[in-house]
C-alpha cells in the first residue's frame, strides 16, 4: 500500500501532506505531554519491532505468504498517539533507507497508514471493546479494527490515486479494496494471535502498556479526539467522498441513459448486488448494510473463538480495560 | 550478524558520499518533484534526468547489478498501478489511457525510485538524522528515528535467530502431500500460532531492551525532567547511548 513517487499530483500530495503534518504534530504534542520518560526508548524499539515483524512471513495457501502490517497492533499496545509516531518513523525509514514508498507521497502514506489506519483502527478497537467486555470481546475488537483499518487505508489510497487522475476510481477502488479485503483478514488473524500470545505469556506487560499509554490514552483529552477526528474526516471527505457519492448513482444513471445498463458485468458475483434486497424498497440499503455488518461481526466472533484458548483465565486481557483509564503522572 | 545488502553502499568514500547530506537530500527531493511534475508531452526529455542519475551512479560507485536488483523488488507495485492506468477511459486525467500513459507513468516512477535508492546508498542514515535535527524536526520524532535505526538490525537479527531456533526444533514439519483439507487447515493454523508467538516474543524482547536502554540513558545523564521529552537544549534530543 506504500504509494510511490509521481503517482500523486501536486494538489493531492500537498493536501495529504498538510493533513499528515497536522495529525503528526498533534500526536507529538500529545505524547510529549502524556508519555512518561521511561517510555521514550520504547517508541524507537517499537518502530524497529514493527519493521522486524513485517519480515516474518506467514504462509498462505499456494506457496504465497503474507506478513503483519502492524498498525492496529501498535495502536492497541502503545495507544493512538504513540502509534502514529511509531508508524511515521517506520514509514520514514522505509522511504529513506529502502526506497519503499515515495518521498513526495510520504504525507499521503502517513495519512493512510498512520492516521487513518492506526488511529482509525484504534478508535474501532476502543469503541468495540467498551461494548463487548471480556477477552472474546477484546480479541473481536482487535480483529474488526485490524480488518477495517486495512480496508480503510486501502480505500483512502485508491481515492488519492483517483483524485490525482492517475487511475480511474472504479479501477483503483475495485483493485485496492478487493485485494485488501482479503489481506485484512490475514492482518486481523495475525493481530489477534499475537495479542493472545502476549496475554498468555506476559499479561503484566500488557497491563503496563495499557496503564501508561494504552486504552486510556485519549481519555479526558477531547482536543486530541477532535483533531484526529477532523483530520480523518477531512481526508475521507477530500479523497473518498467525491467518488462515493458519485459512483453508484452517477455512473448507473449515465449507463441507463446511454442504454447499456444491461451490459454491465461485475468482476465477482455479489451476494447482494448493489447492496439491495429485492422487495424491501427504500430501507433495503440499510438492511443490506446491517446484514453485511452482522456477517463481518460473526466472522470476527468465530475467529476470536478459534483463537482464544478456552482454558485460559479470563483475567489477563480483561484487566486492561479496567485499569486502562489510569493517566500517567506526568 | 547476518549480512545486509540493503544499504551496503552508504558507508563509502566517493565524491558523492563526501557531499553534504543536506545538499543530497534537497537535490534528491528536487529531482523527484521535477520528475513527478514532468508534463506528458515532454516524455522523451525524461532522458535528461536519466543521464543525471547515471552520472550519480558512476560517481558514487554504486553497482548496476545492485541497483537493478533493488528496482526489481520494488517494481511490482508500480507495474500494478501502471496496468490499472491501462484501463483508464480515454480522455481522462493526464490525457487518455492506454499503453503510452502506462509507459510514461512507469518511466517517471522508475526514475523516482532510482533517485531514492541512490540517495539511500550514498548517504548514511545517521547523517540524514543530523539534517532532520537541523531542519527542526521535533526531537521526539528524531529520537524515535535514531533509536529505530540503531536497533533495527538488532531486532531483525533477533527475529531471524528465533526463526532458525524454531525451525531447528520443529524440523519444518509439513503435512503429507495427500492430506485432506482439514489436516492442512489445522497445520496452517498451528504454524500461524507459532509464528504469532515468535512475533509476540519479539515485542517482549523489544520492550525489555527498551527498559535497559532507558536505564543506560539515565545513567549517562539523559535529562528526562528538564523540559520533558526532548525539551530544552541538548537534553534528550536524540542522543542515543
Amino acid at each position: 500500500m506504500h504509494l510511490p513517487d509521481s503517482f500523486l499530483d501536486a494538489k493531492t500530495s500537498l493536501a495529504a501532506g498538510g493533513l499528515a503534518v497536522v495529525g503528526l504534530g498533534a500526536a507529538l504534542h500529545h505524547a510529549r505531554r502524556h508519555l512518561p520518560p521511561r517510555k521514550v526508548p520504547l517508541m524507537g524499539l517499537a518502530a524497529a519491532f514493527v519493521f522486524a515483524a513485517q519480515m516474518i512471513n506467514f504462509p498462505v495457501a499456494g506457496g504465497t505468504s503474507g506478513h503483519l502490517v502492524g498498525g492496529v497492533l501498535a495502536a492497541v499496545l502503545l495507544g493512538p498517539s504513540a502509534a502514529v509516531i511509531v508508524l511515521t518513523a517506520v514509514l520514514i525509514v522505509q522511504c529513506l533507507m529502502f526506497a519503499d514508498g515515495g518521498i513526495t507521497a510520504l504525507g499521503a502514506n502517513i495519512l493512510n497508514m498512520g492516521l487513518i489506519g492506526g488511529v482509525g483502527g484504534w478508535a474501532i478497537y476502543f469503541g468495540f471493546s467498551r461494548c463487548w467486555r471480556g477477552q472474546t470481546g477484546r480479541i473481536m475488537a482487535a480483529v474488526l479494527a485490524a480488518w477495517a483499518s486495512t480496508v480503510l487505508a486501502a480505500v483512502a489510497c485508491a481515492g488519492e490515486l483517483a483524485v490525482s487522475h492517475t487511475v480511474s476510481w472504479n479501477a483503483a477502488f475495485a483493485a485496492m479494496a478487493g485485494i485488501h479485503v482479503l489481506i485484512g483478514v490475514g492482518e486481523a488473524a495475525i493481530t489477534a494471535l499475537v495479542l493472545v500470545a502476549l496475554a498468555q505469556t506476559r499479561p503484566e506487560l500488557l497491563d503496563d502498556m495499557a496503564a501508561t499509554s494504552g486504552a486510556g490514552g485519549l481519555r479526558r483529552s477531547y482536543g486530541m479526539v477532535a483533531i484526529y477526528g477532523t483530520v480523518i474526516a477531512l481526508a475521507l471527505a477530500l479523497f473518498v467522498s467525491p467518488f462515493a457519492s458519485q459512483w453508484p448513482d452517477g455512473l448507473d444513471k449515465t449507463a441507463q441513459q446511454l442504454g447499456f445498463a444491461g451490459q454491465a458485468k461485475t468482476l465477482l458475483p455479489a451476494v447482494m448486488p448493489e447492496y439491495k434486497i429485492a422487495g424491501l424498497g427504500t430501507i433495503s440499503t440499510s438492511v443490506a448494510a446491517a446484514i453485511g455488518t452482522l456477517v463481518v461481526l460473526a466472522l470476527a466472533w468465530g475467529l476470536a473463538r478459534i483463537v482464544v484458548p478456552k482454558t485460559q483465565s479470563q483475567g489477563a486481557l480483561e484487566t486492561n480495560t479496567k485499569d486502562g483509564g489510569v493517566e500517567s503522572p506526568s | 550478524m547476518q549480512q545486509w545488502n540493503l544499504d551496503t553502499y552508504s558507508p563509502r568514500e566517493t565524491i558523492m558520499h563526501r557531499l553534504p547530506a543536506m545538499a543530497k537530500l534537497v537535490g534528491a527531493v528536487g529531482l523527484v518533484v521535477a520528475v513527478s511534475l514532468w508534463p506528458r508531452h515532454w516524455g522523451w526529455y525524461l532522458l535528461i534526468p536519466t543521464g543525471l542519475l547515471l552520472l550519480v551512479t558512476v560517481l558514487g560507485r554504486v553497482s548496476m547489478r545492485f541497483l537493478c536488483w533493488r528496482l526489481l523488488t520494488l517494481e511490482p507495485l508500480v507495474l500494478g498501478v501502471a496496468v490499472l492506468a491501462l484501463f483508464q477511459p480515454v480522455g481522462e486525467g493526464v490525457g487518455g489511457g492506454g499503453w503510452r500513459l502506462a509507459g510514461f507513468l512507469m518511466a517517471r516512477c522508475t526514475l523516482c525510485l532510482v533517485t531514492m535508492i541512490l540517495l539511500s546508498n550514498v548517504t548514511p542514515f545517521s547523517e540524514l538524522l543530523l539534517v532532520f535535527r537541523r531542519l527542526r524536526v521535533p526531537a521526539l520524532l528524531v529520537t524515535t528515528l535514531a533509536l529505530m535505526y540503531r536497533y533495527l538490525f538488532v531486532l531483525v537479527d533477533e527475529a531471524q535467530r528465533m526463526k532458525r531456533a524454531r525451525q531447528s526444533r520443529s524440523f519444518a514439519a509439513t503435512p503429507a502431500r495427500r492430506a485432506g483439507p482439514a489436516v492442512r487447515l489445522r497445520h496452517s493454523l498451528g504454524s500461524w500460532r507459532t509464528l504469532a508467538t515468535v512475533v509476540s516474543q519479539l515485542f517482549v524482547r523489544a520492550s525489555e531492551r527498551a527498559e535497559r536502554i532507558y536505564a543506560a540513558m539515565c545513567a549517562r545523564g539523559w535529562d528526562a525532567d528538564g523540559g520533558g521529552v526532548g525539551g530544552g537544549g541538548n537534553a534528550g534530543t536524540g542522543r542515543v547511548p
